[in-house]
């Protein structure tokens, strides 16, 4: 704790601000060069944040703005929890069993180098334009890298751990939960990290698409108003949420997760 | 001081362990390794490093099943075994306590385990994670870890491999402690002739690879009479009767 506040003293630029301070300074300077750029070139497609702000607050007041955030959240929520189940069991079985992983390889290989639009319009096209096709569409597209990373995971297992479970008969699941789960955290937490970035921004485009609500479909809605400010709007507001989502669950439960960890003396 | 368990030896015979690696390089390990621990015996397996002490010890825990030969298990109260391997093998994400309370099986988990922490100076470590521990604390919790169980038989690895002399020491005391509390029909791995000769009823003498057996060396002596005058005449007469071995 000490240690790393010394090395951030050190560093000159940032010696008297705290992070979180940094951080703010850093938005607003982000938003000041923002105006002022837009004072600069004035025109209806580079709105300035002050109005920006405000197509904010009009559509948080009628209540648009959190229908169609929940809506985009709920399918990012479905899709990751569908991409991370599915991707860890498939990436667990490759990585234990090497006649699978050759088998299967190139199937995942293919899979990896599907663009995401192909995946999407196939499953409208195959299984109608309705909630399961869009959420599965995403899922697919974030399987295979769950695969990889899980697979990943499983081959670098302990076999330490796993003799020590059998010698002292745990039972199945006390060895799943405390013998393999624990050794897949840190890459699952991985696996975590990049799919809701990739998740969120195919699930805009899968409502762009085949949607008739949620923050994808706000904006194509938008963009054929050529309503710049409430694109900027909908796209700031998920991010924000994102990163919220981020802060208050993602990380302290990384921090759970590993708190068994020495911490630098 | 009543040995645990029916009278059941645990019996050994190997035929012959051999290993293939990837290129065809065939390594026999053991070959014709028989032997017997009588029931509620402390006895030690002895051989130079790398004779296939560890192997044996792996067929016997039921890690290793490709291998020729038979054995047979002390059986009587549970049919358990318990292993100190040759590193502590701590799970790193549960605590002392857990780790200790997840090798037991469901009829014993909710069992006190204060006298056997407070035996091994382990009391006030319960709920540290084991990075937090030194090697010899960490050597403590995976013999708490053994003796918790209750099995019917122990095995253990060099369980005081890698540690300085004076807390390897102070952890032989330790285990003799533990196991006179509840004499276990145990077998302990060893290439350190002092620590046999101090711990054990018997000792097992092995030959270079592949491994078996070359003569037994039974101490018959009570192990609070082994003082330093006795432990040097032991020595002496395990020489004697085993040449060029230690
Ligand atoms: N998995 C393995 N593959 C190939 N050879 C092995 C393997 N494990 C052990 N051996 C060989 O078997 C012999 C006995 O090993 P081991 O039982 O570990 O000896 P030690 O008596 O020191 O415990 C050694 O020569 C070792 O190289
Ligand atoms: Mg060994």
């Amino acid at each position: 704790m000490t240690a790393k506040e010394d090395k951030s003293g050190r560093s000159g630029f940032a010696t008297p601000l705290t992070p979180a301070l940094t951080v703010t300074v850093s938005l607003i300077g982000l938003c000041l060069l923002w105006g002022l750029a837009a004072h600069l070139w004035q025109s209806r497609a580079f709105p300035p944040p002050g109005q920006v702000w405000q197509v904010l607050l009009r559509e948080a007041a009628s209540g648009d703005l959190f229908y169609h955030l929940g809506a985009t959240l709920g399918r990012v929520a479905a899709a990751y929890v569908v991409a991370m189940i599915i991707g860890s069991v498939i990436g667990v079985i490759l990585g234990s069993y090497r006649g699978a992983d050759r088998f299967f390889s190139p199937w995942l290989v293919l899979f990896l180098n599907i663009p995401a639009l192909v995946v999407i319009v196939l499953a409208y096209i195959w299984f109608g334009l309705n909630e399961a096709a869009a959420i599965g569409a995403v899922a697919v597209n974030k399987i295979p890298n769950v695969v990889v990373t899980m697979r990943e995971g499983a081959r670098a297992f302990d076999p330490r751990y796993a003799e020590m479970a059998a010698v002292y008969r745990f039972a199945p699941l006390e060895r799943i939960r405390h013998v393999l789960l624990p050794q897949l955290q840190p890459y699952f937490a991985a696996a975590s990290r990049s799919g809701i970035a990739l998740i969120w921004k195919i699930v805009l485009v899968v409502e762009l698409l085949g949607r008739s609500n949620g923050v994808g479909f706000q904006i194509y809605l938008y963009f054929q108003l050529f309503d710049v400010a409430a694109i900027l709007a909908y796209t700031l507001a998920f991010v924000a949420v994102m990163l919220v989502i981020e802060l208050l669950l993602v990380q302290p439960i990384e921090r759970h997760a590993t708190r068994w960890r020495r911490r630098p003396a | 001081m009543q040995p645990v368990g029916a009278a059941v030896p645990l019996r050994v015979d190997i035929a012959e362990k051999t290993f293939r690696s990837a290129q065809g390089v065939s390594i026999t390990a053991l070959q014709g390794l028989s032997f017997e621990v009588r029931p509620g015996e402390f006895a030690c397996l002895f051989g130079p490093s790398g004779c296939g002490k560890t192997t044996t010890l792996r067929i016997l825990l039921g890690l290793d099943k490709d291998f020729s030969g038979s054995f047979q298990l002390p059986q009587g109260g549970s049919n358990r075994i318990a292993a100190v391997f040759q590193e502590p093998t701590l799970l790193p994400w549960r605590t002392v306590e857990q780790n200790v309370r997840l090798a037991l099986p469901k009829s014993l988990r909710a069992k006190s385990l204060d006298e056997l922490f407070d035996t091994l100076g382990l009391a006030g470590m319960r709920s540290l994670y084991p990075a937090e521990l030194s090697l010899g604390l960490a050597r403590r919790a995976a013999l708490a870890r053994a003796f918790a169980t209750e099995s019917a038989v122990l095995f253990l690895d060099e369980p005081f491999a890698s540690l300085d002399e004076q807390t390897a020491e102070r952890l032989r005391q330790l285990l003799l402690t533990v196991w006179s509390a509840r004499p276990t029909t145990a077998l302990m791995v060893t290439h350190n002739l002092r620590e046999a000769l101090m711990l054990s009823d018997r000792i097992i003498v092995l030959a270079q690879r592949p491994a078996h057996v070359l003569g037994m060396f039974d101490v018959r002596l009570p192990r609070q009479h082994r003082n330093p005058q006795v432990m040097s005449d032991l020595l002496r007469s395990f020489q004697q009767k085993f040449p060029g071995v230690a």
